[in-house]
């Protein structure tokens, strides 16, 4: 039986192992080839790992694309976004959850209905309204449309209902007005629920890529998936050099993603199931 | 103190309303305008027939836009093309990801280090990721056809060649779809009460008995859910392939799919009323899945 126990171990750890090689393939690959030089990547049989692992293709690709600018736009978009969703988010869970008025179940409900509306169906208006707001080639672009999430409020507004109505109530007695039980009570409480909502955002920020090839046009307004894609036309057939592109675009997922792993975990299997 | 009185003795005034409208207000600004107002826009300018986007005109209402893409060989080829992609990619993924839940949910040591590997996908973006899947099906230098070559195949022009361009998003898009799809099964595997596994235990159960008898009928409903909101996101096929071919639709122009064909009206053609249709037979597939994804939740409690 312990036998059984041990071979049956083996096989489990051994399959598991080839799988998980095939699943990070890609990024070991990406890395690899982007420490390799041009001849090397190049090189057929390909080397594993590189002869002598060069860092002179990412000086490269800097001088040929400007991806600190990249960089820096996808920082500004993705902390203003995250910023702004949480409070409006924060704001509207509590209305959905603690305040009281006529119909709000029935509001809620029907914007919960619209969660199943496709983004790509609203791209349509959305470009129309965003150039009729002047705003078409500009990072504002990247953020107004995106400061409401139906969603985000639907998974804060089920933890702040789990929070005990009578807490309200002794906090009303003893003077405290909404807005201070919200920021001083509610909101401290909620701490795990709102890092994992701001990790999801966070990320969908970053990736976002489909919006910005339609809003924004110049170079010096690209964030670094449309940087990374325009930059495949810049740096030509150089495989070493969009390997490095590509791994400035990925990198600072890849650590966000190490550090938080639990929290966008549970994040994204909320997210598969969203009604 | 009280502004608010309870339910039963409720008094409704304009003044019941005014701090929870200013509570929603930043909320439902967002809402109303990037998301109401859109999509019955959407359906609107579907039904204007010759519509300019520009100059905001029209010559009626109709459905023109309708019968016009519903005789477009190329929109249905793009129906084609992504119910193949649904169809390979969803049930391909879902085998493959069920195999990895159960194992992964039998391993008591270095869980963290597998899960890293298999849901680090999850994170990245696609623009970077369909590059570095460019540079694994490249006909001269990419490793795939090295390994190919190994066993002693023809190097095969994966991303040139028409014929095998839907193998190439396929293979993409499976690689994409697992991390989710392992997340989704296994918390549906850590839902079932490990009674059953005891139970089976005693009674000397195999392996493969307990899969087929205990793990895979009580993971059903968990299972069809996960197939059902894998269909919604196949359905929406877009970035992989706009990447994987340099922002063509195949590199014969072969693979349109529903949203590159919205796109592409959109976007390339200036067609908004096509485009328009387009995105509501979508959204009308999507729904028909959506409330199928509603009936299981429901029936089976998730959530």
């Amino acid at each position: 039986m312990k036998r059984q126990e041990y071979i049956k171990n083996i096989v489990l750890y051994s399959l598991l192992t080839i799988g998980g090689i095939f699943m990070i393939f890609p990024f070991f690959w990406m890395i690899v080839t982007s420490l390799k030089t041009a001849a090397e990547s190049n090189h057929v049989p390909p080397t594993i790992f590189p002869a002598e692992p060069i860092i002179e293709n990412y000086f490269k690709a800097l001088d040929i694309a400007p991806f600190g600018t990249y960089f820096m736009n996808s920082v500004m978009v993705t902390v203003c976004c995250v910023a702004i969703t949480m409070f409006t988010t924060i704001l509207a869970a509590y209305a959905f959850s603690k305040l009281k008025f006529p119909g709000r179940d029935k509001l809620f409900f029907l914007l919960l209905s619209m969660m199943m509306i496709p983004f790509e169906m609203l791209i349509i208006t959305n470009y129309t309204t965003i150039v009729d707001w002047g705003l078409y080639d500009n990072l504002l672009a990247l953020i107004i449309p995106f400061t409401s999430s139906i969603f985000y409020t639907y998974i804060l507004r089920n933890f702040f209902m789990s929070i005990p109505d009578s807490l309200y109530y002794s906090a009303k007695v003893d003077g405290a007005s909404d807005w201070q039980f919200l920021w001083e009570v509610m909101v401290p409480m909620a701490k795990t629920s709102l890092v994992t909502i701001g990790l999801l955002n966070a990320i969908t920020c970053w990736n976002s890529f489909l919006w910005s090839i339609l809003v924004i046009k110049s170079q010096g307004n690209r964030t670094l998936p449309f940087g990374l894609f325009a930059f495949t036309n810049e740096a030509g057939i150089h495989y070493e050099l969009l390997m490095a592109g590509a791994t400035i675009v990925v990198i600072p997922m890849i650590i966000l993603f190490l550090f938080c792993r639990k929290s966008i975990v549970t994040g994204v299997s909320r997210g598969g199931l969203k009604g | 103190m009280l502004r608010y009185k309870t339910k039963n003795d409720e008094v409704i005034t304009p003044k019941t309303f005014l701090k929870p409208t200013l509570y929603l207000l930043p909320f439902m600004i967002g809402v109303l305008i990037f998301t109401v107002y859109p999509f019955f826009n959407a359906i609107l300018i579907s039904f204007k027939e010759d519509f300019r986007v520009m100059t905001d005109e029209f010559s009626g209402y109709g459905l023109g836009n309708y019968a016009h893409i519903l005789s477009d060989s190329t929109f249905i080829s793009s129906i084609y093309n992504t119910i193949i992609y649904v169809v390979v990619v969803v049930s391909i993924s879902l085998i493959i990801s069920l195999f990895i839940a159960v194992m992964l949910n039998n391993i008591k040591r270095l869980q963290g280090l597998y899960q890293t590997a298999y849901f680090m996908p999850i994170v990245t973006s696609s623009a970077a990721i369909g590059l570095v899947w460019r540079w694994i099906f490249n006909y001269d230098y990419g490793i795939l056809n090295y390994i190919l070559s190994i066993f002693g195949q023809d190097a095969i022009n994966w991303l040139n060649n028409p014929k095998y361009s839907l193998v190439c998003l396929c293979i993409y898009g499976i690689w994409s779809m697992l991390p989710m799809t392992i997340i989704l099964l296994l918390s549906g595997l850590q839902n079932i009460d490990p009674q059953y596994y005891t139970a089976a235990k005693v009674d000397g159960a195999k392996s493969k008995d307990i899969f087929t008898n205990i793990t895979v009928p009580l993971l059903a409903p968990t299972i069809g859910l996960v197939a059902i909101i894998n269909m919604i996101s196949a359905f929406k096929v877009f970035e992989g392939l706009y990447v994987l071919f340099g922002g063509k639709p195949g590199p014969a122009y072969n693979l349109y799919t529903v949203i590159f064909y919205l796109y592409d009206q959109f976007y390339t053609k200036f067609k908004v009323g096509y485009a328009a249709a387009s995105a509501i037979i979508l959204f009308l597939i999507i729904l028909v899945f959506t409330v199928l994804q509603n009936k299981i939740q429901k029936k089976y409690d998730y959530y």
